[in-house]
C-alpha cells in the first residue's frame, strides 16, 4: 500500500463530500443526488487494501453524515461493507478492464445507498422514501458506473505523476557476458 | 458504527459539529468565490440598464410607500380594536437574512445549511421563510451555520389551514416528495370542501410557525382510508432548489 496514494484518495473523498453538499447543480439537473463515494471506494479497495477501505469509510462516511441529516455513522457502515466485499474478491476481479470497472461502480453505487437505507430503518429513522427512490437508485447506479473508470484513470495518472516509474528488470548478467577478441 | 448510533443525540450532535468544522474553510472559499463572481458580473452590467432599473425601482418604491401608509393606518386601527376587545397586541416580525451555503448530500432528507449559527443568535425551531412563503425550521445548530429542515422533510411537519375554507390540517411529506421536492401532502378532515388552487397557510398551532405564512396551493385531492380523511397534494410556494437567500424569524 502506498501512503501517498491513500492520502490523495482521502483528500479526494473529503472534497467529494463538500462538493456534493455545496455544488448541487448536477443533482438538481437529474433530480437526484449523485453519490461519488462508492465509486471512490471501489478504487480504494482494489488499490489500498483494508487500511484504505477503513480510512475512506471513516473520512468519507463521517463527513457525508456531518453534512447531511443522517445519524452519524450510518454511511460509514455502507461504504465499509462495499469496500470489504470488493477487497475480499479482489483476486477474481479484472481491475484493468474498463468493463469490470463499470460493473463494479454500478454495483457499489446501487448497494451503498441500499445498506444506508436499511441501517436507517433499523435505527428507527423515517427517511423520505417513495416511488422516486427508484429513480434515485437508478441515478446513483448510473453515476457509479460512469465515474469509476474515471477514478481509475485519474489515480493512475496521479500515480505516474507522484511516484517513481518502475524500471523493467534487465536480463543482462555480467558473469554471463561473452567477451569477444583475444585477451 | 453501532457505538456511534447508540450515543445520545446531544453527543452525536457535538461530534457532527466538530466534523463539519473541517469543511468550514471550503465553505468560506466557496462563499468568497460566489461573492467575487457576483461582483464581477455586477461590474459588467451596462450603465443604461442600471439607469432603467433605477427608474423602475423608484416608481415601485413610491407605490410601496403609498401602500405602506395605507397599511400603517389599517394596523393602527387593528391595534385599537384588539385593545378594545382585550386581545394580545401583535408585534412586527424581526427577520435576519441568511445565505444558503449547502444542501443535504443524502437523497432521503430535505435540509439546507445556512450561514446563521449559534454565535449569531440562532436557536432551534426558528422558522425560516422567504417573501414567497415558508421554507422550514432550524433543526440543528452549529457555531457559524444552522441546518434547516425544509417543509416536506420527515422531521418538519406544519400545522396549516386552507385559507378559503378555514379547514385545519397537517402538512407533511408525501410519497411523491421523494421524486419531486416541490410537493407536500396535507391531511384534512373528510368533510373539507376543497378546490384546486386553494391556498394553504400556517395556522400558528403547534407553536413553531407563526400564523399566516403561505405554504402553497392545492394541486389535487382525494379521499383516503375509506373516506375517513382527505389527502391533498400541495404545490409549495417556495422552490427550495432555487434558494440562495432566506430569512430567519427571530423571537
Amino acid at each position: 500500500m502506498n501512503w501517498l496514494n491513500l492520502t490523495v484518495i482521502l483528500i479526494t473523498g473529503w472534497l467529494i463530500v463538500f462538493c456534493q453538499s455545496a455544488l448541487p447543480v448536477l443533482s438538481q439537473l437529474v433530480g437526484a443526488q449523485i453519490d461519488l463515494l462508492p465509486a471512490l471506494m471501489v478504487y480504494a479497495s482494489l488499490a489500498c487494501g483494508v487500511p484504505g477501505v477503513l480510512f475512506l469509510a471513516c473520512v468519507g462516511g463521517l463527513g457525508f453524515d456531518a453534512l447531511s441529516a443522517n445519524p452519524l455513522g450510518v454511511s460509514v457502515a455502507s461504504l465499509f461493507v462495499v469496500g470489504m466485499v470488493i477487497h475480499w474478491r479482489r483476486e477474481l476481479i479484472l481491475r484493468e478492464e474498463r468493463y469490470a470497472q463499470h460493473v463494479l461502480g454500478a454495483m457499489a453505487g446501487a448497494t451503498a445507498p441500499l445498506i444506508t437505507l436499511f441501517t436507517l430503518f433499523c435505527a428507527g429513522e423515517s427517511p423520505l422514501v417513495g416511488w422516486g427512490t427508484l429513480w434515485q437508485f437508478a441515478v446513483m447506479t448510473g453515476s457509479g458506473a460512469i465515474i469509476t473508470p474515471i477514478f481509475f484513470h485519474l489515480f493512475a495518472w496521479f500515480d505516474r505523476l507522484l511516484n517513481h516509474p518502475v524500471l523493467p528488470e534487465t536480463s543482462f548478467r555480467a558473469d554471463r557476458e561473452i567477451k569477444r577478441g583475444r585477451q | 458504527m453501532i457505538v456511534l448510533l447508540a450515543l445520545p443525540g446531544k453527543t452525536t450532535g457535538q461530534f457532527k459539529l466538530a466534523l463539519s468544522t473541517l469543511f468550514l474553510p471550503l465553505f468560506g472559499l466557496a462563499g468568497a468565490v460566489h461573492d467575487a463572481s457576483e461582483r464581477a458580473s455586477k461590474s459588467l452590467i451596462p450603465r443604461q440598464t442600471l439607469v432603467t432599473q433605477l427608474d423602475q425601482l423608484r416608481r415601485e418604491n413610491q407605490v410601496l410607500r403609498l401602500q405602506l401608509t395605507q397599511s400603517e393606518e389599517a394596523r393602527r386601527e387593528n391595534d385599537q380594536l384588539r385593545q378594545q376587545l382585550g386581545f394580545q397586541k401583535q408585534s412586527a416580525w424581526k427577520l435576519r437574512a441568511s445565505r444558503v451555503i449547502g444542501r443535504d448530500s443524502a437523497n432521503w432528507w430535505r435540509t439546507l445549511k445556512i450561514d446563521f449559527g449559534r454565535q449569531d443568535g440562532a436557536q432551534l425551531f426558528m422558522p425560516v421563510l422567504t417573501a414567497d412563503g415558508l421554507v422550514g425550521r432550524i433543526s440543528e445548530l452549529g457555531m457559524n451555520y444552522s441546518q434547516v429542515a425544509l417543509v416536506g422533510d420527515p422531521n418538519c411537519r406544519v400545522a396549516a389551514f386552507v385559507l378559503e375554507t378555514r379547514e385545519n390540517g397537517v402538512v407533511g411529506p408525501s410519497s411523491s416528495s421523494a421524486m419531486d421536492h416541490t410537493f407536500v401532502e396535507l391531511i384534512l378532515p373528510k368533510s373539507s370542501d376543497l378546490k384546486v388552487g386553494h391556498r394553504v397557510i400556517t395556522s400558528g398551532q403547534g407553536g413553531v410557525f407563526p400564523k399566516g405564512i403561505l405554504v402553497g396551493e392545492i394541486l389535487d385531492f382525494r379521499n383516503v382510508s375509506y373516506g375517513l380523511y382527505q389527502e391533498a397534494r400541495v404545490k409549495l410556494a417556495v422552490n427550495a432548489n432555487r434558494l440562495d437567500e432566506v430569512f430567519v424569524k427571530l423571537p
